[in-house]
């Protein structure tokens, strides 16, 4: 009897222990919030900063927290990347990228943009990976990784001079059209110009098997999107680029999921995302403008109340380095010696 | 003897087992299918939907309300906006059907994620229960976010992040992307009472707290849960272009305060309308005015209904919205 009295007693604790693995009762409810989109750190402490490494979709995954996000398709054939992040933050992508493909050979870099944040470490790279499996590169150069960016790209990095941007960063791979197309990984890959966006040499890359696009600056989670007009940027050149975007976006179900975004900073987005930031951009862009037809001067542009940028500041003024005052100022200029 | 060391061993599993499988007393069951009740507070948002610059009672800040005033019905004629689903924080407010069902391992019957289907435009969300923490802050946001619960008594406490932009009233007032949600769920009876606590760091000023009572229908096969969505070309714009209305420049400001002999202020929102001393400030300001910018110069000024008269390009009017693609109107 006393032994049944036990195994009874036994049972009750298994019971007791089942209630206690189940979800806790009676427990506050834990302090999650949705974390804030945040530009890069100034002056970092490299030392510090992880990068952050999701899939995304198909053969391509997101690096981030390396500068710009850099996106990484891998397959049988290699690793292609999209940007290649801060040169202070190469050693960390290049063992996000070991760890995501171990046995791969990093082939080609495609370059969206100008900006340190995703050019910095085309030199450590493309001297991690090769073009091919044995033999010379191409022409004389050594076999390395291909580099790969728009004519207007290597046209801005010739012009700036290799004082302050070293001939390796320069990519010796370019295009002047359009577009230009690559098959890699079992997909194809197209390049797409974004004439006079944030550069006069930016381009966004679509791949088309895993339906994934990266996007580059002209689309910008954290901050209002960088337009470098002294280097051929123009507000309706980052436009023209969203409405490239949300032509070959589709979504997947009720104006979610489908083709995923990878801005060139922040979250990864879709459709969706994209639309919310070209409306706004484009109503930026509309307010400076009235106020141009307007005849007001820029010193009024800056004193109007609410700004052209209130409603959105909250959101994406976030940068010191490129305020909704400098954003809007750009404009101004901008549309003001349109021709 | 064989028969009581046999009981011994046996007695107890059976018992381990029985009690094993009664739920925790702490956690209530939401099985069911839900209808929305559009006889209560919320009924003229699940039904006609707000008036434009009906931003009354919502703690926002002045940048929301900008946003509000610069928005244009048109917006939702582009392609890319028709099919936008409500957010996670509004959808329970909106036309509303839902089931609801429990998600258990097969093997320990330990309850890993409350499923909800919501009829709105086809909606799932998962809540899961298995403690698994919230992604990366560079992970996708969708319409429904992503939701973790905990039983708190007989209350289902559930944290709601990476929940897309969308509104906290719809064609107003904005929600970011950067909102979180703290949902309470309580059921009494057949009353299921939902209270969601929003906190948006970008256009609240206080917390945006809420509650609906959805009532359990008993025949379980009633939930429709279609909700088709495909976009059409609603008339021509230019490429890009966007609906707004300019600042200072929406022709509709004062149309729903006129309509209804309230101040204008009163219409615009903000966190002090959340308290009874307002009623007191409300009584000392003067009543809208509102010009139809369709009547003719020498016709009498009226309140002008909703889609009366014809409407400026991108802005009222246009047929109203049945299901799936808009066509002017939203449900």
């Amino acid at each position: 009897m006393r032994r049944v009295i036990a195994a009874a007693l036994a049972a009750v604790a298994v019971y007791v222990a089942g209630i206690a693995a189940q979800q806790p009762t009676g427990a506050a409810p834990p302090q999650i919030r949705t974390a804030k989109q945040m530009p890069f750190p100034q002056k970092p402490d490299w030392s510090k900063l992880e990068v952050d490494v999701l899939p995304v979709q198909g053969k391509v995954h997101l690096i981030a927290g390396a500068g710009g996000n850099i996106a990484v398709q891998i397959g049988d054939g290699g690793v292609l990347l999209v940007d290649t992040g801060y040169e202070q933050m190469s050693g960390k992508v290049i063992a996000a990228i070991r760890k995501l493909a171990p046995d791969r050979t990093l082939r080609t870099i495609i370059n969206t943009t100008l900006a340190d944040a995703h050019t910095g470490a085309n030199a450590v790279l493309i001297k991690e990976g090769r073009l091919n499996q044995a033999g010379p590169g191409l022409g004389q150069r050594p076999n390395e990784a291909d580099l790969i960016g728009h004519a207007g790209l290597l046209a801005l990095m010739t012009k700036i001079g290799r004082q302050k941007i070293v001939v390796e960063r320069w990519p010796p791979s370019t295009f002047s059209g359009k577009s230009k197309d690559l098959y890699s990984n079992d997909e194809p890959v197209v390049i797409l110009h974004v004439p006079d966006a944030v550069t006069s040499g930016d381009s966004l890359v679509w791949f088309r098997g895993s339906d994934v696009v990266a996007t580059g600056e002209i689309f910008n989670e954290a901050s209002f999107p960088y337009i470098d007009a002294e280097h051929g940027g123009t507000i309706n050149g980052i436009i023209e680029g969203l409405n490239m975007v949300l032509e070959i976006t589709v979504p997947k179900h009720n104006q979610e999921g489908g083709t995923m975004v990878i801005p060139g900073y922040g979250r990864i987005g879709d459709e969706h995302d994209v639309l919310e930031y070209r409306d706004m951009v484009t109503i930026i862009r509309d307010r400076v403008q009235a106020a141009i037809d307007k005849k007001m001067t820029l010193a009024q542009v800056k004193a109007m109340k609410p700004s052209p940028t209130y409603e959105y500041e909250p959101r994406f003024n976030r940068d010191p380095n490129w305020t909704a005052e400098m954003f809007v100022e750009t404009i101004y200029r901008n549309l003001s010696t349109r021709k | 003897m064989f028969t009581a060391r046999r009981a011994t061993l046996i007695l107890p599993l059976l018992l381990a087992g029985l009690l094993y499988s009664v739920p925790a007393s702490a956690q209530v069951d939401f099985t069911g299918v839900w209808n929305g009740n559009t006889n209560a507070e919320d009924g003229p948002e699940r039904a006609a939907g707000p008036s434009l610059v009906e931003f009354m009672g919502l703690p926002i800040n002045d940048q929301a309300r900008q946003w509000g005033l610069a928005y244009r019905p048109g917006r939702l004629s582009l392609t890319e906006h028709q099919c936008q689903v409500h957010v996670v924080h509004y959808i329970h407010r909106g036309p509303f059907g839902a089931r609801i069902w429990e998600e258990r391992d097969p093997v320990t019957h330990q309850l890993i994620a409350i499923h909800e289907a919501i009829n709105t435009y086809e909606q799932h969300r998962t809540i899961w229960m298995d403690g698994r923490p919230h992604p990366s802050p560079n992970a996708p946001h969708t319409w429904m976010g992503f939701s973790t619960g905990v039983w708190n008594g007989n209350m289902l406490t559930i944290t709601t992040t990476h929940v897309k932009q969308g509104w906290f009233r719809r064609e107003n007032i904005p929600s970011s992307d950067e909102a979180t949600t703290i949902e309470h769920w309580v059921r009494n009876g057949n009353v299921w009472t939902h209270i969601s606590v929003t906190e948006d760091p970008n256009y609240l000023v206080e917390p945006l707290i809420k509650s609906e009572d959805f009532n359990l229908n008993p025949n379980p096969n009633s939930f429709n849960p279609f909700w088709p969505c495909e976009y059409v070309e609603e008339g021509e714009r230019a490429r890009g272009e966007v609906p707004h209305y300019l600042p200072g420049q929406n022709i509709w400001m004062a149309e729903y305060a006129a309509t209804h002999n309230l101040p204008q202020e009163a219409t615009l929102g903000g966190p002090e309308q959340m308290y009874p001393e307002y009623r007191d400030r409300l009584k000392k300001l003067p009543v809208a005015v509102f010009v139809d910018p369709n009547a003719e110069p020498t016709a009498p000024v009226a309140p002008a209904g909703r889609g009366q008269g014809a409407a400026p390009a991108g802005g009222r009017g246009g047929a109203p919205g049945g299901r799936g693609a808009g066509a002017g109107g939203r449900q």
